[in-house]
């Protein structure tokens, strides 16, 4: 993919981001922080190719050691949002 | 370009996963389809960590000596065994943190995100070329050579750049947030003198040596942004007082999301792109609300300094004594059973105290004697965006019965009785009247026009963050009960119960 096209994906994916934070009840702020903090550990896709990588051994530790945190956020991330959106309940009738 | 390795498969798999991001943000919309968004938000990280890891299998090359060629097992072992052990932790952090610790809770998720940014630059920096990211040769140049200078294409340069100074600038930040919202360090603001040039220096010197880099992609340039931009986040959460940080917060979420979107754009993948513009955004919009709830500007809050000075000459005034009345528990509890209706406002305090089981003990009480109980809460109670939410929803408080400011603020005039539970300036009519006030022009709740007012308060030396007294205290209608909250609530809990 060239410079162009990327700028588009991200320039459009951040219209759509506007608008669907919008449209986030406040009441879940906090899991939308902690499910936004889950999924910009997407970057460990960079850190699991850092680590898959031959030549720099130097490179493949930090990404080693990128992978762990990245890692850490993401199923520490998932399970907190789980467990906080778990007690959201309507009133019993 | 250099990204033919990655095949069309694994690029439309990148596509579903950005997707399955947005849907995860999109259930948010309501509690009741929140849980169905946060399994996309899984399913999309499952989709995005597969995808890589069948693309970039570590190999061996085999050659004349070692005749084995393919997967190199050790180094599969290596990676499975890193996310394992991040997945340990993860779990049991999730699993055994205590909601009022949410805050600190996010800010040290949010310093991982940085510094995993800041690994991964580097070791773009260090190797290029398993990034694809070398600079095509000139035609008139030998390739063999060219590739021995591991020369990094001059745009990927940038990015690397930028995205090694977000990710620096969120992790030094965050750790400074979670230090204050954690209490292992003070929460006032340390102001140094000389701040603003100090910082202004830094960022532009963090900005020049980014585009210094485009044309000497040496160590030094590279190790000199990181360092700078480490530094940077630290000096800039410093300043920061403790009730601003459901905006920095907020910020520090924005930035982890433009760190990934810039090593997104090294990487030329899109599900790091459109996360990163999400999150990005996200964070963006929750700073904005935040600061709008506290009617402050965005740029006022980063230079620091609030509550430090200000609320000393506007709250010094109001220091010669008033007359209050104070209110014991089973006045309370007596007010609140003859009452029709309560309406509760919790603040930061209810968290400190651990109040809100407590709390909801003493509304289903209320309930039985037929008075109706609702609970108002304030944009930027608390210490994160929704944190009061989270707090009375881990109180088996149903979600409809707690209400924003706008959807609750009329009611206060019917309202027989309005009970304050830790929050002191969100209720303070200064910011309605007062115009030399700190806080003035914040939208507040109108709990000066309910009947009765009960305001629990450790004791009336203290007044709220912003060093501003509250003419709430003085009323006629107000009894203050003086006591720590959860104490206080489980007094009238036992008076409600006689």
């Amino acid at each position: 993919m060239d410079f162009i096209s990327i700028l588009s994906i991200f320039v459009l994916a951040c219209f759509v981001g506007y608008y669907v934070v919008w449209s986030v009840t406040p009441a879940l702020h906090t899991p939308l922080m902690a499910v936004t903090n889950a999924i910009s550990s997407v970057i460990i896709v960079g850190a699991l190719i850092a680590a898959a990588a031959s030549g720099a051994p130097g490179a493949k530790w930090l990404g080693l050691l990128a992978i762990v945190l990245a890692s850490i956020n993401i199923f520490g991330g998932f399970a907190v949002t789980e467990r906080m959106l778990a007690m959201y309940k309507k009133k019993d009738k | 370009m250099e990204h033919a390795t990655v095949p069309a498969w694994a690029l439309l798999a990148y596509l579903v996963s950005g997707v399955f991001f947005i849907l995860a943000l999109r259930g948010l919309s309501s509690p009741a389809s929140s849980r169905r968004g946060n399994r996309f938000g899984m399913a999309g990280m499952l989709i995005a960590v597969v995808t890589t890891l069948a693309t970039h299998v570590p190999m061996i090359q085999g050659d004349n000596f070692n005749s084995y060629h393919g997967p190199d097992f050790d180094a599969i072992a290596w990676v499975l065994g890193a996310i394992g052990l991040g997945a340990v932790i993860g779990l049991t952090t999730a699993r055994k943190i205590a909601m009022t610790d949410m805050p600190q809770l996010v800010a040290a998720f949010h310093s991982l995100v940085g510094l995993a940014a800041v690994l991964v630059a580097a070791a773009a920096f260090l190797n290029p070329a398993s990034f694809g990211i070398l600079a095509t040769p000139e035609e008139f140049m030998d390739p063999a050579e060219f590739a021995k200078l591991g020369l990094i294409n001059p745009v990927s340069r940038i990015e690397m750049g930028l995205g090694v100074a977000i990710g620096a600038i969120t992790f030094s930040g965050s750790v400074i947030a979670f230090l204050k919202l954690a209490g292992k360090m003070s929460g006032a603001p340390i102001l140094l003198t000389m701040r603003h040039v100090i910082n202004l220096g830094t960022l532009a010197s963090i900005l020049g040596l980014t585009a210094y880099f485009v044309v000497d992609q040496s160590p030094w340039v590279f190790w000199t942004i990181t360092a700078l931009s480490f530094l940077i986040g630290f000096l800039l959460i410093i300043p920061i007082g403790g009730a601003d940080m459901p905006v920095v917060v907020s910020m520090l979420n924005s930035y982890s999301g433009w760190a990934a979107a810039a090593m997104g754009f090294t990487l030329h993948n899109s599900a790091m792109i459109i996360t990163g513009a999400l999150v990005g955004s996200s964070g963006a919009i929750l700073s904005y609300i935040m600061c709008k709830a506290m009617n402050r500007s965005f740029i006022s809050v980063i230079a620091g300094g609030f509550g430090a000075d200000s609320g000393a000459a506007a709250g010094g005034a109001a220091k010669v004594d008033r007359p209050w009345k104070r209110g014991s528990a089973e006045d309370a509890a007596y007010m609140m059973s003859q009452a029709e209706s309560v309406i509760i406002v919790p603040g930061y305090g209810m968290a400190v105290a651990q109040a809100q089981h407590a709390l909801r003990e003493m509304a289903d009480l209320l309930k039985k004697e037929g008075v109706s109980v609702k609970y108002a809460i304030h944009p930027v109670a608390g210490r994160m965006p929704g944190h009061m939410n989270v707090l009375l929803a881990e109180a088996n408080v149903p979600y409809d019965e707690v209400f924003e400011l706008e959807d609750i603020n009329s009611e206060f005039a019917q309202t027989d009785v309005a009970f304050i539970i830790g929050a002191n300036d969100v209720v303070n009519p200064a910011a309605k009247t007062d115009k030399s006030s700190p806080i003035y022009g914040m939208p507040v709740f109108d709990v000066d026009k309910a009947k009765t007012v009960f305001f629990i308060k450790r004791s009336m030396g203290g007044v709220g963050y912003a060093g501003v007294d509250n003419d709430v205290f003085y009323m006629d209608q107000t009894m203050m009960l003086l006591a720590d909250a959860k104490k206080m609530v489980d007094d009238i809990v036992k008076a409600l119960q006689h």
